[in-house]
């Protein structure tokens, strides 16, 4: 459980870790907070030879409100995200979901960029940039691009990243006053999610994510339902989404909390 | 740009318990093992390696922090606190541990310096947390012996005393 032997950079500027990202390729990768990078380290399930560590770089450590939009820079903590004064009336949803995201002794470290990097499918900041029709800023040595957040999870642990980039930061439209909700179930507070569901008000109806069933995170939108029509639109979404056996629980079980959980959600943000 | 070798060691410098660190060490090593075992301060355990079970918890720069997802050169310039920090005049035992020595919070006491710090950190940051608080920062920590019962109960009374509500000499003496 030690790491296999790497090369260390501790980029002093953005352009810096770019170069070696451009130069080392899919040899390097970036580390943050490193509270989804280590694991895979210290297990050697990742074998960089070269590590580049950007948390110096306080030119990426901002939250910054822009036209409706709340920017979160590659470095900023998830402990500082939910410090941040205006979490809760910007980003309503990111305030019900940081709570679930790892430990108070993870989120001390880890960053909100660095989570959607990772894109495990059962993670909460995927799910929320997702439910919120987010977008990821990708920078490398030669451009920056934008890509939204549907486009950007390819399945597991696979984005849309390519070797010389990194996520510069990401993008969370700002909810305003439309309701949302979220709702986790796992087995102890804090572990990887069995399910969880995000749920943002749209002008038709809801925008329904769920994390934890897939591949990926997965939305659907649904115009503003009850009763029977409702459920048989949570049914549709919930077979519809691939759900996965695993170790954990069974698909039928998961697509059973897409159900119930899905309904609870709803109903929140629409009553 | 300075690129660290993977086979060389390389300077570090941190603030560990208050006391300043000038040592060196290979890139891929952990902050759980540059503790350890370069120091040689073994109050901190290490029992997952991987982040779960949080025997290993240390305090970086005033927050609680897995040292085993820590590469000891992150912390380079950093404020490091390990359990022996806790200890309270004269080397005894500090506030908190005196609480979990009275409640029995621990039995092969493992898990224990992790769980310190965690709620050392809180404490420190939040004194009037409630159970509830409690049991959340708890719950990045595994304990096989106590059902963590115990556990509450004496962070509930250190927090009581560090709040200065509860005097424990008589019960102490």
């Amino acid at each position: 459980m030690k790491p296999s032997a790497f090369d260390y950079v501790r980029a002093e500027s953005l352009d810096e870790a770019l170069e070696v990202l451009r130069n080392e390729g899919s040899e390097a990768r970036i580390i943050a907070g490193g509270q989804s990078l280590m694991p895979m380290l210290n297990m050697r399930l990742a074998k960089p030879r070269i590590l580049v560590d950007i948390m110096r770089l306080d030119e990426l450590r901002k939250i910054e409100p822009k036209q409706g939009r709340i920017a979160i820079g590659a470095t900023v903590r998830q402990a500082e995200l939910l410090e941040w004064p205006s979490l809760d009336r910007e980003l309503k949803l990111l305030s019900l979901a940081l709570p679930w995201t790892g430990h108070a002794q993870t989120r001390s470290r880890g960053t909100i960029c660095g989570s959607i990097a990772h894109a495990d499918p059962s993670a909460e900041m995927p799910l929320a940039l997702l439910a919120l029709g987010g977008e990821i800023v990708l920078c490398s040595a030669r451009k920056r691009r934008r890509v939204a957040a549907r486009d950007f999870f390819l399945g597991v642990m696979v984005t849309d990243r390519r070797d010389d980039e990194l996520i510069e930061a990401v993008e969370f439209p700002s909810a305003g006053n439309r309701r949302c909700a979220f709702r986790e179930v796992a087995r102890r507070h804090g572990d990887f999610a069995i399910v969880a569901c995000a749920a943002v008000a749209t002008e038709r109806g809801v925008r329904l994510a769920v994390g934890g069933v897939a591949d990926m995170p997965v939305a659907r939108e649904f115009d503003a339902l009850e009763g029977g029509a409702l459920d048989d639109a949570l049914n549709a979404f919930a077979w519809d989404v691939d759900a996965r056996d695993d170790f954990h629980a069974t698909a039928r079980y998961r697509r059973d909390l897409v159900r119930v959980i899905g309904r609870e959600l709803v109903m929140e943000v629409t009553r | 740009m300075t690129r660290m070798r993977a086979d060389q060691r390389h300077r570090i410098r941190f603030m560990l318990n208050g006391e300043a660190i000038d040592h060196t060490c290979e890139p891929r090593m952990l902050l759980s093992d540059f503790i350890r075992h370069e120091i040689g301060a073994t109050g901190t355990h290490v029992g997952c390696e991987h982040g779960v079970c949080g025997a290993c918890t240390v305090n970086i720069d005033g927050l609680p922090a897995r040292a085993c997802l820590t590469l000891a050169l992150q912390v380079e310039g950093c404020e490091v606190r390990t359990v022996e920090s806790l200890a309270g005049k004269n080397g005894g035992l500090g506030v908190l541990q005196s609480a979990f020595r009275r409640h029995h919070a621990l039995q092969c006491g493992f898990c224990t310096a992790g769980i310190l710090m965690s709620l050392d950190a809180l404490f420190s940051h939040h004194v009037d947390a409630d159970e509830a608080e409690i049991r959340d920062v708890l719950t990045g920590h595994l304990c096989r012996c106590t059902g963590y019962a115990p556990i509450v109960k004496a962070a509930l009374e250190a927090a009581a005393e560090l709040r200065g509500e509860n005097n424990r000499e008589a019960i102490d003496a």
